[in-house]
């Protein structure tokens, strides 16, 4: 096959080897390392270690504030990648519907893809903020006494909220390239047979979605595992006391701000694990139903 | 094309000369805003004041950030001169010998004044190791005081109370009845928790408190303090007490916008507050329970202190060295205390204030030192613990959870001492 093209296998690895190096020196060395000293007990500053064995890691086990940490990231990343894919899905079968002043609608929907994450965490504060917060003062209307950073759920509440509302933008542009790939006469041949929208959606439309959507589903699950590191630190204002953490914020708590290296490497090994589980799910058994055109 | 020319040239001709004459030396800080706008001022004055020395304050974000910068800085080898460490983070500094040059030795080599009884009571010796040498130097330096809004106390007929007793009994109701929330404060494990034991003279921790061994245990599960945020709950049911959660301006926002009548922060909080806020204002000391003193004590400082970083050339730790020296200064320090509303940290600065008449004009920025200057006693010099500032963490979690209702004080208390307990002999064994 096209393999005939390279005379040996030298001038390949060469092509590939910035890549491998690049690789190698941002994931495998630092990962390595953090694997490593997982097993140690460090002074923050560097001036000795301690080897403690699978300390750091029976430690968590049995920490109730880490585990409760644990089972809040499940449901956060649960709430998080379902609502804005489903919204975004919804917005992109509207907007492909759209015809008069197509381009604005798409345009006004993609906007809040250029903000960072810590500014959409700073205007969820604003949002939601005790004082001043517009819909703190909604929720009141409605005798909801609505308080961020004082009520667990209520913290919850807004990361998620934000979490979802930053990232509809992107998915709404995969969505909706996605849609507009999908064939004309499919389209046609599918009303000619079955007048029914709904239905059309579900049996035509969102199964030929699928590969858009898998794929989706791997960048949402990843981004509300990780990227939203921003919007939890500005919507707890850096002082977590009794709110929600995410193990990603967490990570940096104990590790960072606490200066607890070898506990907070178990952390993140832990995630990594996490995640090459997640991710051998996806493939394994996720990718086999769905069928690329 | 001419002009940049000329400019860059120009620009050239200034560092290098500028490198040429002086020692440059960098300061890492965590002032923010105005505060940094301060230790900007201070750096300035420095550098105005003689041409051997010049010094760059670098603003490193919060206090965890700062100690963390310098931290991954030091491990790398680019660790700057000077690095301003919170007393939360000063066992993790202090305990990493060869990370810092003690601020004594580093003066006494380099042929400066010190004498650590020139430094005000209350400053002394948080920040010494336990022969009651001067690691670092104190630098912004507060202590938790009780700040109320005068027009409210008025309105409701009453004065600052003295003790929690009369806050309970007579201030507290009388401030509801005049329409307010009586009381919130910003910080629980410094104000409630740290200074609690200190006002009261209660042993905080194991080997005095922290200061002489490794192998120390928290001794916070103490009836005086469960009694008191049994108290807190209690005056939170029957609207005398409000909490806005962990963040400090949450709760300090409702009293500059006078819902809350008196308010607990920090004597450095004074300069802010004296720029906002609209209703007439004064302070005092922090309240403490008769049924549990009857001679309540001082209180210790807050805030950071600076430390000189090892692993410079001599040049450049005497710059370090003339830099604390100008920084201990009596007019430093005044217009450090003037500006921002930290205590001068000499006995001298604090005369030379009131020689000025600062406090006739604001006596409300004389509580803090007023009450770092009271009698004390066997525990009032401060705490010694690693990893404080997780278990910090812990407290304002467990606090939280007191206040929403999610734990009992007693539940609450046993799972602070459990993981701080936890916590402190992991720092024991890091410390090998």
């Amino acid at each position: 096959m096209k393999r005939a093209a390279f005379g040996q296998i030298g001038f390949p690895i060469l092509l590939l080897i910035p890549q491998l190096v690049i690789i190698a020196i941002f994931f495998y060395w630092p990962a390595g390392y953090a694997i490593q000293s997982s097993f140690y007990l460090q002074d923050p500053f560097g001036f000795g270690s301690t080897y403690v064995g699978v300390d750091n890691y029976t430690r968590l086990t049995t920490s109730r504030t880490y585990l409760s940490s644990f089972w809040f990231t499940v449901i956060f990343t649960t709430l998080v990648t379902f609502f804005s894919l489903a919204i975004a899905l919804l917005l992109a079968v509207k907007a492909d519907k759209v015809i008069r002043g197509a381009k604005t609608y798409r345009t006004l929907l993609m906007w809040v893809y250029a903000i960072a994450p810590p500014v959409a965490g700073l205007m969820g504060v604003m949002l939601f903020d005790q004082s001043r917060g517009n819909i703190t003062q909604l929720l009141s209307t409605f005798g909801y006494d609505y308080r961020l950073g004082v009520n667990y759920w209520d913290t919850a509440a807004a990361m998620i909220t934000v979490s979802i509302w930053k990232q509809i933008p992107v998915n709404f542009i995969f969505f909706l390239s996605g849609l507009q790939a999908i064939p004309r006469s499919v389209r046609e041949a599918a009303m000619i047979d079955n007048a029914s929208g709904t239905s059309r959606f579900w049996d035509i439309t969102f199964p030929l979605l699928a590969p858009t959507g898998f794929f989706l589903l791997i960048i949402n699950i990843t981004y509300a595992l990780f990227d939203t590191f921003g919007i939890v630190d500005t919507i707890v204002k850096g002082e977590p006391g009794n709110n929600p953490m995410t193990l990603v914020y967490r990570v940096f708590v104990d590790g960072f701000r606490g200066g607890d290296l070898g506990g907070s490497s178990a952390q993140s090994v832990v995630l990594m694990v996490l995640v090459l589980i997640l991710t051998v799910v996806q493939f394994r058994f996720l990718e086999r139903r769905i069928h690329y055109t | 094309m001419k002009i940049i020319k000329i400019a860059a040239t120009a620009a050239f001709g200034l560092t290098a000369t500028g490198s040429f004459a002086e020692t440059e030396i960098t300061f890492w800080h965590a002032m923010g805003g105005q505060l940094g706008e301060t230790v900007n001022q201070v750096a300035k004055d420095f550098n105005a004041s003689q041409d051997d020395y010049k010094i760059t304050p670098v603003f490193k974000g919060s206090y965890e950030e700062t100690l963390t910068a310098g931290i991954a800085a030091f491990r790398a080898g680019e660790q700057p001169n000077i690095i301003q460490v919170f007393d939360a983070g000063a066992a993790t500094v202090i305990g990493a010998a060869g990370a810092v040059i003690p601020v004594e030795d580093l003066l006494e080599q380099n042929k400066l004044d010190f004498d650590i009884n020139d430094y005000i009571a209350g400053v002394r010796y948080f920040y010494a190791d336990a022969d009651g040498k001067m690691i670092g130097m104190p630098f912004n330096s507060s202590t938790p005081i009780m700040y109320y809004n005068q027009d409210a106390l008025d309105a409701a007929g009453v004065t600052a109370p003295k003790t929690w007793e009369e806050f309970a009994e007579v201030t507290g109701p009388a401030l509801k009845e005049a329409g307010y929330i009586p009381l919130s404060q910003s910080h629980l494990p410094w104000i409630f928790t740290e200074n609690f034991f200190s006002r009261h003279n209660l042993q905080f921790a194991s080997n005095d408190n922290g200061y002489t061994g490794n192998d120390t245990e928290i001794m916070v599960n103490h009836p005086a303090i469960k009694a008191h945020f049994t108290a807190l709950t209690e005056w939170k049911e029957a609207g005398l007490f409000e909490w806005y959660g962990t963040g400090w301006s949450d709760n300090q926002d409702p009293f500059e916008s006078g819902k809350v009548a008196m308010w607990l922060g920090s004597s450095g909080s004074f300069g802010g507050i004296q720029d906002r806020v609209e209703f007439n204002f004064s302070a005092t000391m922090l309240p403490y329970w008769e049924a549990v003193t009857t001679e309540p004590t001082q209180t210790f400082i807050g805030g950071a202190a600076l430390f000189a970083m090892s692993g410079h050339d001599d040049a450049e730790n005497a710059a370090a060295a003339a830099f604390f020296d100008f920084l201990a200064s009596a007019d430093t320090q005044v217009m450090w205390h003037k500006e921002t509303g930290y205590v001068p940290i000499t006995e001298a600065a604090y005369e030379l204030a009131a020689k000025q008449g600062h406090y006739e004009e604001f006596p409300a920025a004389e509580v803090g030192i007023q009450q770092l200057s009271l009698p004390g006693g066997d525990f009032t010099r401060g705490y010694r613990m690693g990893f404080y500032v997780q278990i910090r963490d812990v407290m304002n979690r467990e606090y939280g959870r007191i206040l929403t209702g999610e734990a009992s004080v007693d539940e609450a208390f046993e799972n602070i001492e459990t993981e701080a307990n936890d916590l402190l002999s992991r720092f024991a064994r890091t410390q090998g």
